[in-house]
């Protein structure tokens, strides 16, 4: 075992860790440790762009974009956050723009915007075109660029190194953050990080979900580390389905899509959506979209022979127009359905995104032990944490703004802590929770397979707590999600070896999609109402009454050491819109 | 409206041992190298069942959730744009997860190997630090002179943006470096994908530190041990004309116009 001791240790290196990293290093000795290579980060997978009301192609200003946002999230959103990441969406493209990121040009120079679901001109008058862009590589640029501008900082990366726990001290009766416990993949061996500050960026955890845009990777490995250490998860329930996911595979094809021209059709060829938003059209919000994309094919309009998916029609723009505004996404058509997206439609369904729900915080990126109490040296920021500028429903766009507005905000004050606090005092055995866990794995004779665990979670999850949900199919989640806890218990390891053993890993990773996942259903069977990505068929209506409120969930252990997920709820923070009925 | 069903011969894969089944039969014959058990690399064949619609990656998750645990190697997004899973695919470097099986011949056995050049560590992990080692060695980042940065977005026209376009699409695989046979014989090179990243710089209009990444890259191990192969632009899964950019480098270096 090593023990390391710096002043800021940032968990993750995709794009939320790595705008952190740039500006705490500038400020404090930070390491940055991440479970992959940094330009490997799934953020490098988000395509459409960035939205901030720079007025370049139109009119357009950042009170439009905070009510879209409010909106979009069905107002679950902390407007105080929505107006900060509105406002601050200026600056943070500027910011990119400066650190050489190559976004698309406007015939005068000045970046290019484009048309992107839910963001419109005054309060929901017409679509705007908001969304900064790099053709539809925009994450690929961020991930690129930022990566870039941290080896220009000279930002000390801890590559393969996997987060396996939080080290948290009580000290006059406060909970603080003494650092964290990390398992380098290529040699087996424990490290303790003893740091000031800590900030979680590790990303969201779609892998409990079968089909999803999300990475092998994403499995909620810094949401369970927190959660286990008795920090509460916040609004687990709403989780994003994109509307345009490659038929069964799941790989995103870009809302740029749709916002380029693109349109959702259904066997008939009819342009489905103008039924379902006679306004915003196929540029509704997305939970809107995939409600309206399943509606179709549950009502027998679907397409192909099992009707289980619809079209993205991208036929009648101009070849020239896919090519340098959507190269990627026409290509992974060719790649893997092997369609030509110039004369043929492509085959979509909604696939498992983005989790709107996290680690709490306020809008500093401070964790939060409970409905107010900081904890004080925890952060969090990007799709790990929950601000909460989604709400129920995240706007497409809004995520890449999200890593970059509060990714640098985290690293700011998590680096400002670190140099005038003291380090924590470590835990007595800090190793020991890692240490047991491994040791138990490597050394299991059960008879569970990992993958067949992990099989059974996500045909679960898609089959009863993705688009549409009811008290029956989530309780049918709850119980299954409860047996395979039990069972993985008893799950066993191949590999038995020190050097890059995935097999445990992989292993690991399991265990906390297991306890997200027991979270999410929990928390969804609670909320008897449908709001944004959460939509309940025997709840169909949003209840202001009783839920405009955020789910806290809390992991309670019995004195005989069941563990149990225990709810409480937290004020939505309204600052200057009332909440409407939703309509696109 | 066509039903997007794939044309199960259309591809010159075998087909289906029935009617119904999407499924054959393959065989991956896959190199094993695992030091805590033996000094010596070994080729190890693993034979299942698979849809040849699925990807390379598909087969390799098959191999290790199914049949053998122990099998090693990185991977992440699965559709070849976080770059963690280049590898060396029946001779030729490609990224697993952009592979599909019937586009590969999957009546032989395919061989799967880690990329060449770099350090293997397990099985089809390599030592990625020389790689990003001369990444960095190029300064991949924008480099401007003046003292007052702009309140606004620097201007950049659409050609201007156009002109480095293609070397913007890196994603840091390494397929092309580990393909090209003069990295193989000298690691010292810096290879190809340093040399994009360079070229992504040198001709973005905004940049001004053209001069100093063109020096380095006037070394011995620099632009000129370059011997036009094309290995490199065919191992790309991007689609980057990597030749190309290193022969832009090499004519900037002889004219200092760029």
């Amino acid at each position: 075992m090593k023990i390391h001791k710096y002043d800021t240790v940032i968990v993750g290196a995709g794009g939320a860790g790595m705008r952190a990293a740039i500006e705490a290093t500038k400020r404090s000795r930070t390491a940055v440790l991440t479970k992959l290579y940094p330009t490997r980060s799934h953020t490098g997978a988000a395509q459409g762009g960035m939205a901030a009301a720079l007025a370049n192609v139109e009119e357009d200003n950042w009170e439009w974009h905070t009510f879209d946002t409010v909106k979009g999230g069905d107002y679950l959103v902390d407007q105080d956050a929505a107006e900060i990441l509105a406002k601050e969406a200026i600056d943070s493209v500027l910011d990119l723009e400066k650190m050489g990121l190559p976004f698309n040009r406007t015939p005068n120079g000045t970046i290019d915007q484009r048309r992107f679901g839910g963001h419109s001109r005054n309060h929901g008058e017409a679509p705007v075109r908001r969304s900064c862009y790099a053709a539809d590589r925009t994450g690929h640029m961020i991930l690129q660029t930022l990566y870039q501008n941290c080896v220009k900082e000279g930002v000390e990366f801890f590559n393969e190194f996997y987060v396996l726990d939080q080290l948290i001290t009580e000290t006059d009766g406060i909970k603080r953050s003494a650092g964290v416990v990390a398992y380098e993949l290529a040699t087996g061996e424990i490290h303790i990080f003893q740091a000031k500050s800590v900030i979680y960026a590790s990303g969201g955890c779609g892998k409990f979900f079968k089909v999803t845009s999300n990475a092998h990777t994403l499995t909620g490995d810094g949401q369970a580390a927190v959660y286990r250490r008795g920090i509460p998860l916040e609004d687990m329930e709403f989780f994003q389905f994109h509307p345009t996911g490659i038929w069964r595979m799941g790989i995103l094809l870009t809302e740029g899509a749709r916002g380029e021209g693109g349109i959702l059709r259904n066997k008939d060829g009819e342009r489905f959506m103008e039924k379902y938003a006679p306004v915003m059209k196929d540029l509704a919000s997305r939970d809107v979209v995939s409600r309206s994309i399943y509606t179709e094919i549950r009502e027998g309009r679907g397409c192909g022979p099992e009707g289980d998916h619809v079209y993205l029609d991208l036929t009648h723009l101009p070849p020239e127009q896919l090519d340098a505004k959507l190269p990627d996404i026409t290509e992974f058509a060719r790649t893997y359905l092997g369609i030509e997206p110039y004369t043929d439609p492509i085959p979509i369904q909604p696939t498992a995104h983005y989790a709107m729900g996290g680690i709490p915080t306020n809008v500093q990126g401070e964790v939060l032990a409970d409905n107010t109490t900081v904890v004080p040296g925890l952060y969090a920021a990007g799709e790990v944490a929950c601000v909460s500028v989604h709400g129920a429903n995240r706007l497409g766009t809004n995520s890449l703004l999200d890593i970059n507005v509060f990714g640098k905000r985290a690293g700011i004050a998590a680096a400002e802590y670190a140099q005038s606090a003291d380090f924590v005092e470590l835990p007595e055995n800090p190793e020991s929770f890692v240490a047991e866990q491994i040791e138990r794995l490597r050394t299991s004779t059960g008879n569970e397979r990992v993958a067949q665990l992990r099989r059974e979670l996500q045909e679960t999850m898609d089959a009863n707590v993705m688009v549409f949900r009811t008290e029956q199919t989530i309780k049918t989640a709850v119980e299954k999600i409860a047996e395979l806890r039990e069972r993985y218990k008893n799950v066993a390891i191949q590999d038995k070896g020190k050097r890059f053993n995935t097999d445990l890993l992989e292993a690991i990773e399991l265990g906390n999609l297991l306890d997200l996942a027991e979270v999410m259903a929990v928390s969804a069977l609670a909320r008897k109402e449908s709001r944004g990505g959460h939509y309940r068929e025997d709840y169909p209506n949003r209840d202001d009454v009783n839920f405009m409120r955020h789910t806290m969930a809390y992991r309670e252990v019995g004195a005989d050491g069941t563990e149990t997920v225990r709810l409480d709820y937290k004020p939505v923070v309204q600052t200057r819109y009332q909440p409407m009925e939703r309509k696109y | 409206m066509a039903t997007p069903v794939l044309d199960k011969d259309a591809a010159g894969a075998p087909g289906p041992s029935s009617a119904e089944s999407p499924y054959i039969t393959v065989t991956f014959r896959v190199r094993r190298f695992n030091p805590e058990v033996s000094a010596e690399a070994t080729w190890e064949d693993f034979q299942f069942e698979i849809d040849p619609k699925e990807r390379v990656l598909d087969g390799l998750h098959k191999i290790k959730w199914d049949l053998d645990g122990t099998l090693t190697f990185r991977r992440s997004c699965a559709h070849g744009i976080c770059g963690s899973d280049a590898m060396r695919i029946n001779g030729k470097n490609r990224l697993a997860c952009k592979t599909l099986i019937k586009d590969i011949n999957p009546e032989k056995p395919i061989t799967i190997e880690p990329i060449k050049g770099l350090t293997v560590l397990k099985d089809l992990v390599v030592d990625m630090e020389p790689f990003f080692q001369a990444y960095r060695d190029v300064m991949p980042f924008l480099i401007t002179k003046d003292t007052n940065e702009p309140t606004r977005e620097r201007l950049q026209s659409a050609e201007d943006r156009e002109r480095f376009d293609d070397t913007t699409k890196c994603i840091l695989c390494a397929a092309c470096t580990t393909s090209c046979p003069v990295f193989w014989n000298d690691g010292q090179y810096f290879g190809p994908a340093a040399i994009v990243n360079a070229h992504r710089f040198i001709f973005d209009s905004r940049d001004e530190a053209g001069e100093q990444r063109l020096e380095i890259l006037n070394d011995r191990d620099g632009v000129w041990r370059c011997r036009t192969t094309f290995n490199c632009t065919d191992a790309c899964p991007r689609g980057i004309e990597v030749t190309k950019a290193i022969a832009e480098v090499k004519r900037a270096l002889i004219t200092r116009r760029y």
